[in-house]
This record gives C-alpha cells, structure tokens and sequence, in this order.
C-alpha cells in the first residue's frame, strides 16, 4: 500500500513499508539530503524534520505513522521568507561551522519562533536542546536565533 | 579590532544553511556497493577460523588476502592491519568487509558470519602493560640534586580517561576505481595522509590514487589518522568489486571502535625548599590501545607541556605509550596536552594547600616569562600575556573575591570557583614542519583575474576558507568574491601538509600570504599565473633535537587562562555551572567570529571532558557506552553562561600577526572545572572526568568522616 503525505508542500506517495524510518525514506526515495543521519537512535537532532508544525527526529518516526501528515525538510523551508531571515542571522554570527547540525538547527529556531515570536535566551536554549552541535559552544546558534527574532519581526 | 577580524561572510555558509552541502554520504555512484566491515568481538585472540555463509550474487567478502600492497596502514610507523591476520588485538579490530548492493543484506550477511577464536588472556591495565610502544625522557637542571635538598617532597597521581571526538558526522569513504587509477573521498583532515596510506595499500604508484575530501562534518582529530584506515579497507573493497564502494560507520560503531583521546596516569613529584618549588619530577603514562597510530607525537606533546605554563628550572620528564589491548586512541583537540595540563595544574592547586596559600598566588610566583627558558630549554620568544589575562579574568567573574568566599561552606548548595592557565604550543611539535612536512601551496590566478587557492588543507568547520581567502584577498587588494578555494583534491592541489596541531592558519596561510605578496608584485591583469611559495622555517628558531628534548618545541605559544563557577546540590550531587570565562589570545584573529566560534566551541568540549563525558572498557576490554545516550556531551543548556574574549596579542611572523588557535579552547578546562569542584566540595581531585558519582563519593566520604569525629 502507498503512503501518501504532503511534502515540502508537495502531495507525494512512497512504497516504503509502514515500519521504514521516514529519515531513510526521505533521503533514499526523495533525495532529500540535507536532511542530515548523525545517530539514528533519537539523539542527536541532525535529521529533524517539521512534522505536522512540530520538531520531530526523522529517525524516531516510522512511515505508517505518516500518513496524511505534513512534513517539511531543510529543502522545502529554505524556500520560505523565514528561512531568509534565519540564513541572514546565522551568516551574521558565524554559526555555521561544520554545519552537520545546521539543517536541524534551523527547523529547530523556526519550530521555537513559531511558538513563541520573542523567545528568551532560556527558551530558545530549551528549544534546541534536543539538536547536538559539537563545534560551536551553542553561543553563536543562540545569538543568531536572538537576532533572527528581532529582525524578522512580523513574519512569526 | 584589526580590519583583518572583521566580520566576512563564511565561504561554506550558503551550502550549509540551505542544506545543499554534499558530505560523503550524500554521494550516490552508478553501480555503487555498500560496504560494512566485522569488527572482532575480543580483545585478544587467534582466529582459529571463519565461516562465511552463502553469499549472494552480487555480494562479496574482503579480507587480509585481498591487499595488493602492504597490508598495514601508513600511519607514522606502520603496524596497523588493513584487515586482521592470524590475531585480533582489541574488540573492533576489523577482520573483514561484507560488500553489496543492498545495506539490509550486507547486514544480514555480517550477522551470519561466525568467527571461531582462541582466546587469550587481553593486557587491559596499563600499569601492568609490559608492552611499551614508546618511551620518552628528558631533564634540564638537577633534579636529584633538588629533590635530595628538598624539605619536602610532594607525590601525587593523576588521571584522565577517554574523550570521544562525537563530531556529529560519522567517519565515511566512498572508493572507485577507474582508469587504472583508485579514487578516494570522503570525510577527512588529511588528504595527503590518506593518498599515501592507500598507495601503499593497493600497491600503486602514487599518481595512481587521487584523494578528495568531501564537505567534512567535524574531525576535532578524530578525522587525522583515522580516515587513512577506513580509505585503505575501503579501496581495497572497490579494487576487489571493480566498482564504487562507500562505507558509512553508524554511531555505535564510530563511537566504539575509532581513535580517541589517551587516558593518562600521571605522577608528579615536587621539590620545596624555602617555600619555593625547586623542581618536579614526572612520569607520564598513555594509554596507546592496541596499535601505535599517532601514540609516539601525541605523547611528545604531553611531556613538554608538563611543566604547564611555569618556570622549573630543575625538571624531568619521563613518558610512556604502552599497549593494551583496546582500541587505538589518536589525535583529539589538544592532543596529549590535556592531560598533562590537567595534572599539572591540579598538582599546583595541591601544593598551594599545603603551603598554605591559594593556587592562584602559587602560580602567580612561578608564570614563565619573554625571554625565559621553556621546558625543552627552548625560549618563550614572545610576551606571555598570562598576567593581564589574569586581571581581566578577575575583572569579568570576581575571581579572588569569590574564591575567598566559598571556602568551608555548609549547607545543602555549595559553590565552588575555579582557574587554570595553559597553553598551545603552534604547530607541529619540533621540526615536523622543516623535515618532514615541507609544505607546498600555490596561487594559481586566471585571466578573468581572479585567484584560485591550491592547498591540502581543508575546512572541517574552523573557517578555513574564510581565513584563506582574507589573507589573499586583503594582501593582493581584491574582492573576497575574487578569490575560491575548493576542498582539496590531491590531483590539483600541492601537499601543503595535514589540517592538525593548530598548524594551518598561522603556517600554511603565511605561505599563502608570501605567495599572495609575489603575486601582487608580479600581477599582470588578464593573463593566467601560477605562484609557489614553500615552507621556511623562522630564522629566529632554535632547532628542536628530538633525541634529548632540546630547542624549541613549538616556535610560538598560544594562551589562555579559564575560570569556572559552579553550585554543586549535596543532595543529589549533580552540579550546575554557574559562569565559565575564557580569555584568549591567538594572535591577531582573523575573523573575530569565527575565533570566538572556535574558543567557545573548544571550551565547552572542554567541560564535556571534564565532567560528563566518561568512557571506559570492561574487563573483557569492551567500551559499553557507545551512543549519545549513554555518552553524554553538552548541549544548549548545560552551560548557559559561556563567555569568551580574545586578547589582541600579535605574531610578527603569522599572517596578519596570527597564531594557532583551534587546540587552544581546550587544553585546560578540565582542571579550572575540577578546581572548582574542590572549592565547593572542600576536598581535592586527582581525575577527569569528575561526574556526580564522584561527588557522591567525595561527600559520602565527608560524612563518614564526620560520623568518626563527632
């Protein structure tokens, strides 16, 4: 059976089975790369996902699970007038390093504005604490969020 | 702030925001096969056998007897298997690749395979291990003299355990042959390091293997050496299959069975005299794992580092790197320095109680100084800025106020602060760099007159290009968008030597800034150039003799002092870090951000290391924490008040007045952490990681005491 959910905005159907991870459906059948494997045990936050408005790690969702849902990727929200916002504060800082955790990061800043437009250093340390980043120290990825809340005001 | 430290775009920040970055598992090849290899499942054993099930078409295994070349990696001596031969030597030792079309099939093959050993009884404790891989001492002054006239003699043991790199990209190489030739890429530090390992694998000439690094997701040195045995298992595969074969390590596997930082067993003996500290004697004691990768430099960088940052005119140092049977540890941020910075600085604290004074005081009396002799006999050519960084520190926290304050607290919540001040010495450890390296780079400028950047040195997420192009672009006076730099790949590019030991930027963008100079002078708009610039070591060195430790180790130093705040709950025992504060200097930076980016980044791997991230074997030699679940390191929230600044100290011979800088940040948390945890607990500390379980212990012990006084 076909399991037919939105993504990145597109209606799409998969022949995956209803017990395949949706991070190894979105990378093998959609090619959705940036979507990023560090763990696949819940952990680490690399291969976030949007789904149905809310964080989830890719690898901890299987595809029956899916159905009907929303998901969006690094792919589809890069398009977005937030991502715009987000892109220009994380350049701003120099948050990006290796950028492993970056693509979950983002949908990890889109997921805490989206809840709370003007979040405090506390919350948004809370919000991307299920995404692992070695390199940075997490400063600049939380000044950037800051910023990117001030900058964008209106769009969230 | 230089007009060189301003804010600049990052090169790779466009691909890696939008996820468009390509890392090596990202790569699909016509025809590619997956490889996944069998790790052994002890620690020491003959295999008496190996039964292989039926192997579907399509599926093959790859084993000792599939090496064309050498069937050891080229590491810095040559003693690591591609693949096992008759024995193992620790859990994980691979001893073979299942390659094929499908991963759930290779899978299946691997866990159908059964491998018959004769087990033998595994050296698992250092102390005991009667294997020493190497063995390191030297000594200036008179120690035995300073310890025979001592009114007291001070001995005291310290210990740090593994540390995981847990870059969040795991270890991964794609291997294709074509043309007679093999290509190689993936994630790595060292293209060239892993270009020569393979060649001698395959056994082919070296201008029949091409490396190219992917985008890399983070090495922290676990990316050094390590790639150089996964690449030559990997295209021994695609040699044997004809085909692409890509290996991607999961978690558990990268985490169990690569390179970490060496546990150490340090022993400190320290002479008194007057009150003043008249020498120390040390023993320094690694473990190297199974096989000895990087033991022998990783080592040398411990012993001349542990003195720490002080003037002992009466020193010796003896180091060993021995063998057990575990997994091989290598580099890691820092390498072999934080250890002996740990005991070091610990040690002083100790000294200072006994005395009857504060660390800080006793340090104080003994920071070396521009112009003083360092441990190798070499010379701290350049100011030592520790003095100021101390009273900036203090500035920043309050530092001797509190320090004062939280001793002998009651009470159910107690604070406790820490300092420590350490250094990195830059570069290559003595003269790697003139002997061995002998770094090339090239401009190569086209006729639209922009500039290409022709190095092996790549960006694993510390702004390498970005700092590259700076340097070239603010020296030859073009646009930044002017200049490119690709991730290397070993047919266009020189060896201009691996991305290691805080080395890149201050050596391998000096080259660039003199070949950029030439350029300028040479510019003839329109048509294309090629400029080469080698490495020449600064005449202002004094050569570094290995045999007996003499001359300068490292041409210049980093240096840093940390300090740490913490409330520990008596209660539970667990702790909360109030504040931790860095300064830094580095030279002048080259992007101000991208410095704080790399000192922040450091610094908290830092206090992973000091306080959460444990790692040990059992006694059947197996590391049972294998995953972020049960190897913690820091996230968001763990240390929320992280404060770093960096102080504008210039190298007259780096580019732009810069220095190394990527080690640096984490050199010596552990002990300002640990020192912290002493001022709130009121008992000393002798091992990294301090977990809460430690505390327990600690405070479990306070009150048994008390029980026995009261």
């Amino acid at each position: 059976m076909m399991i037919e959910f939105i993504l990145n905005g597109q209606e799409v159907t998969s022949s995956a089975k209803a017990n395949a991870r949706l991070l190894d459906v979105l990378r093998n059948e959609f090619t959705l790369t940036g979507v990023k494997c560090g763990c696949k045990e819940g952990e680490c936050g690399a291969c976030s996902v949007i789904l149905d408005g809310r964080l989830v790690n890719s690898c901890m969702v299987a595809m029956g699970h899916i159905a009907g849902s929303t998901v969006m990727t690094i792919e589809g929200y890069r398009e977005t007038e937030r991502f715009a916002v987000l892109d220009k504060a994380y350049a701003f800082v120099s948050a990006v390093q290796c950028g492993f955790c970056i693509p979950g990061m983002i949908l990890a800043s889109e997921c805490i504005l989206a809840k709370n437009p003007n979040p405090t250093e506390a919350e948004i340390r809370e919000g991307i604490s299920g995404n692992l980043c070695r390199c940075t120290g997490y400063n600049a990825i939380v000044e950037a969020i800051k910023l990117a809340a001030k900058e964008g005001r209106g769009l969230w | 702030m230089e007009k060189i430290s301003e804010w600049t775009k990052k090169k790779d920040h466009d691909a890696k925001i939008s996820g468009r970055a390509l890392y090596v598992d990202d790569h699909v090849l016509d025809g590619m096969l997956y490889g996944k290899l069998l790790h052994s499942a002890k620690a020491k054993a003959r295999i008496a056998d190996i039964i292989l099930p039926e192997l579907p078409e399509g599926y093959l295994v790859v084993d000792k007897n599939d090496v064309a070349g050498v069937n050891r990696v080229h590491i810095v001596l040559d003693d690591s298997p591609i693949y096992a031969e008759e024995t193992v030597e620790y859990v994980g030792e691979p001893i073979l690749m299942v390659v094929g079309p499908d991963c759930k099939e290779v899978a299946r093959i691997l866990h159908e395979i059964v491998v018959v050993y004769e087990e033998q009884v595994p050296l698992l404790d250092i102390l005991t291990s009667n294997t020493v891989f190497f063995n390191y001492n030297y000594a200036k002054g008179d120690i035995d003299k300073a310890l025979a006239e001592a009114e007291q003699v001070f001995i005291e043991t310290f210990q740090t355990g593994y540390q995981e790199q847990a870059y969040l990209e795991t270890q991964g190489i794609i291997a294709y042959p074509h043309d007679r030739r093999m290509t190689v890429r993936g994630s790595m530090q060292c293209p060239y390091y892993v270009h020569g390992a393979v060649a001698k694998a395959l056994g082919y000439e070296e201008k029949d293997v091409q490396v190219i690094q992917d985008v890399t997701g983070g090495g922290f040195g676990g990316k050094e050496a390590f790639p150089s045995i996964l690449a030559c298992q990997t295209a021994v595969a695609a040699q044997k299959a004809n085909k692409p074969v890509k290996v991607i390590f999961d978690r558990r596997e990268d985490m169990e069975f690569t390179s970490k930082r060496h546990p150490s067993i340090c022993t400190y003996k320290v002479a008194i005299k007057n009150g003043e500290i008249t020498g120390m004697d040390i023993e320094v004691l690694f473990n190297s794992g199974a096989y000895t990768t990087l033991s022998p430099v990783v080592l040398q960088r411990g012993l001349i580092c542990a003195n720490g940052v002080y003037r002992i005119d009466n020193l010796r140092v003896t180091g060993r790197a021995v063998k057990t049977n575990t997994v091989p540890c290598g580099a890691y941020r820092g390498f072999g320095a934080p250890q002996t910075f740990f005991a070091v600085e610990m040690m002083m604290g100790h000294i200072a109680k006994e005395l009857g004074m504060d660390s800080l005081e006793l340090k104080e009396k003994y920071i070396a100084k521009q112009g003083d002799a360092t441990s190798t006999s070499g010379k701290y050519h350049f100011h030592v800025p520790l003095p100021e960084m101390i009273q900036r520190l203090d500035e920043l926290c309050d530092y001797r106020a509190k320090r004062k304050l939280y001793q002998n607290q009651t009470g159910r919540y107690r604070k406790g602060i820490g300092m420590s001040m350490f250094f990195h010495g830059c570069g290559f450890t003595g003269s790697g760099e003139r002997d061995i390296i002998k770094a090339i780079v090239k401009i190569r400028k086209n006729a639209n007159d922009t500039v290409e950047l022709l190095t092996s040195n790549t960006d694993i997420g510390q702004g390498l290009k970005t700092t590259f192009c700076k340097i070239v672009a603010d020296t030859l006076g073009i646009a930044y968008d002017h200049v490119h730099i690709d991730n290397p790949d070993t047919d266009r590019v020189p060896d201009s030597g691996p991305t290691v030991a805080s080395r890149s930027l201050m050596t391998v963008g000096g080259l660039l800034q003199r070949a950029a100079e030439k350029l300028k002078k040479e510019w003839q708009p329109g048509v294309e150039q090629v400029i080469e610039e080698h490495f020449a070591e600064p005449d202002f060195v004094i050569p570094f003799n290995l045999e007996n430790f003499k001359g300068d180790a490292y041409p210049t130093y980093s240096w840093s002092v940390n300090a740490i705040e913490l409330e520990v709950d008596t209660l539970t025992a667990t702790s909360k870090i109030l504040g931790a504060w860095g300064i830094y200097d580095v030279g002048v930076p080259i992007d101000l951000n991208i410095i704080q980016g790399q000192m922040q980044g450091g610094f908290l791997q830092g206090i992973g290391y000091a306080s959460m991230e444990q790692m040990d074997y059992n006694d059947k030699g197996i590391i049972r924490n294998t995953s972020y679940s049960d190897y913690i390191i820091p996230t968001a929230v763990d240390v929320p008040n992280l404060v770093t600044e960096i102080m504008n100290n210039p190298y007259t011979h780096g580019p732009y007045g810069a220095k190394g800088a990527g080690e640096l940040p984490l050199v010596g948390v552990a002990p300002a952490y640990a020192e912290a945890m002493e001022n709130a607990l009121g008992a000393n500390i002798n091992k990294v990681p301090f977990t809460p379980e430690d505390t327990m212990r600690i405070l479990q012990e306070a009150k048994n005491d008390d029980r026995i006084y009261s």
